[in-house]
């Protein structure tokens, strides 16, 4: 790591701890959660130095984006305020953190030292996936090659959880839709921000389709896209109306949809079994071994983005229509 | 640069122990599962920092380029992130839950309605 770097991570990693010590201490809920977005701005920053690309893609979108829009919503329903504990019990807390924190930090020195090639962590599957994949899978990037490919069992299992975690919300919750409401009750409040955001959601749809379809070559993959699209939309519906919001993207049509991407992911790896080879094999999908795997990362790449869009809209729509009851 | 060897993981395991103490000590929820947060982003910071290696670049095969970062911790930390957001909306919904059935997000508050209610109910 040259010496610039380092010196940027170990700068953006002491901003890190200044902003985790400050949301610790702060009293005040609104602050908390807008300084998460900035702590999680930090954390993609520092994915960029350490090599992580896609990661940082990612943490930008889901921490700084929506992790903060539904942090917000909840604060709305439950509200701001805060008592304090009747008795103090900090101390008892402090002491556990701080033996937990020792016996880890006893536990790094036997650590291989931060960028070493040799640690064994580099030695094992690795170079098997840096050296071998842009022939074996025939994509540059490493990352969706281990993704969809190599590792395509795990992120089927990932995007099983993101619908189960759908699930979940929609029947602790659910959506509340507001049918027969004269749709534009009150004139447009905030003129300059619907402009602005009417301008960029289009550029904002474009990028998320093209970090769909170029994340074989460059960074992204389904799940950056599926949340940069589902941002486009939590845009429309907070400068615009949530029902304006729901009128373009329907919660009906959004389930199926959810659904229909777990489907296209499992569907791919059953029509590679029908062909002859393993569970989401994608050799076997076309003459070629590499052609079969780039059709079939497209595809489940495809599926993945699919259900992560849908599931991140339909998990806003239910915050902020649940927020509606109780103002 | 012998000293910054280990200063990641020390990062790594200041922000845990933050996001650790953020969830036994505070009495909110939403505290709570903000602390989890940064517990989480700390774990996801300790797989990336392993990850990178001297003199690599990002793991996207290009000319000219013979030293990568091991792409396999982005791979699990990638999906991590966006099942990390998924259970963080389970776990707001449950808040809302809560707050809608005890009218409180306090703790303690929460345990004391549920004292009294085992106590009626026995």
């Amino acid at each position: 790591m040259s010496n610039i770097n380092l010196l940027i991570d170990v700068v953006l990693l002491a901003m890190l701890v200044l902003t985790t010590i400050a949301i610790v201490r702060i009293e005040s809920l609104f602050a908390i959660v807008m300084l998460t977005g900035v702590f999680s701005l930090l954390a993609a920053n520092i994915f960029i130095i350490l090599d992580a690309v896609d990661v940082a893609f990612t943490e930008a979108a889901v921490g700084a984006g929506i992790s903060t829009v539904l942090m917000l919503a909840t604060i709305g329903i439950t509200g701001y305020e805060q008592k304090r504990r009747r008795k103090i019990s900090w101390v008892a807390p402090l002491i556990v953190v701080t033996i937990t924190g020792a016996v880890l930090v006893y536990g790094t020195l036997d650590m291989p030292a931060f960028t070493d090639p040799e640690a064994p962590i580099h030695t094992h599957v690795a170079p098997r996936y840096i050296n071998e994949s842009p022939t074996e899978v025939g994509i540059p990037n490493m990352v969706t090659s281990v993704l969809a490919s190599y590792r395509g069992y795990d992120t089927m299992g990932e995007v099983i959880v993101v619908f189960a975690a759908l699930i979940g919300v929609l029947s602790l919750i659910g959506i509340r839709e507001h049918k027969g409401d004269p749709k534009h009750l009150e004139p447009p409040a905030r003129p300059v921000l619907q402009v602005m955001s009417k301008f960029m959601i289009p550029f904002i749809i474009l990028f998320a389709l093209y970090v769909q379809f170029h994340g074989d070559f460059g960074p992204g993959g389904g799940f950056q896209a599926g949340v940069i699209f589902a941002v486009a939309i939590i845009l429309y519906a907070l400068t615009f109306s949530q029902q304006d919001a729901m009128d373009l993207a329907p919660p009906r049509i959004l389930k199926r949809l959810a659904s229909l991407g777990v489907l296209i992911y499992g569907g791919t790896g059953v029509v590679s079994m029908l062909k002859g080879g393993n569970f989401l094999d994608y050799n076997v999908l076309a003459h070629d071994p590499v052609h079969g795997q780039h059709y079939g990362i497209l595809v489940i790449e495809f599926g993945v983005g699919l259900t992560v869009a849908c599931v991140m809209m339909l998990i806003f729509f239910a915050f902020i229509s649940r927020g509606d009851r109780n103002p | 640069m012998m000293s910054l060897d280990l200063y990641n993981y020390w990062v790594v395991i200041f922000l845990m122990m933050a996001g650790f103490y953020m969830l036994i000590a505070s009495n909110h929820l939403i505290r709570k599962i903000i602390g989890l947060n940064i517990f989480q982003t700390s774990v996801f910071m300790l797989y990336i920092s392993l990850g990178k290696v001297a003199g690599g670049t990002a793991p996207i095969a290009a000319e000219g380029i013979d030293t990568y970062s091991n792409p396999l911790p982005h791979v699990l930390i990638l999906t991590a992130i966006v099942v990390g957001i998924s259970t963080t909306s389970l776990a707001l919904a449950l808040v809302i839950r809560i707050k809608e059935s005890y009218d409180t997000v306090q703790e303690d508050e929460i345990l004391e309605l549920d004292s009294i209610a085992d106590e009626e109910g026995s």
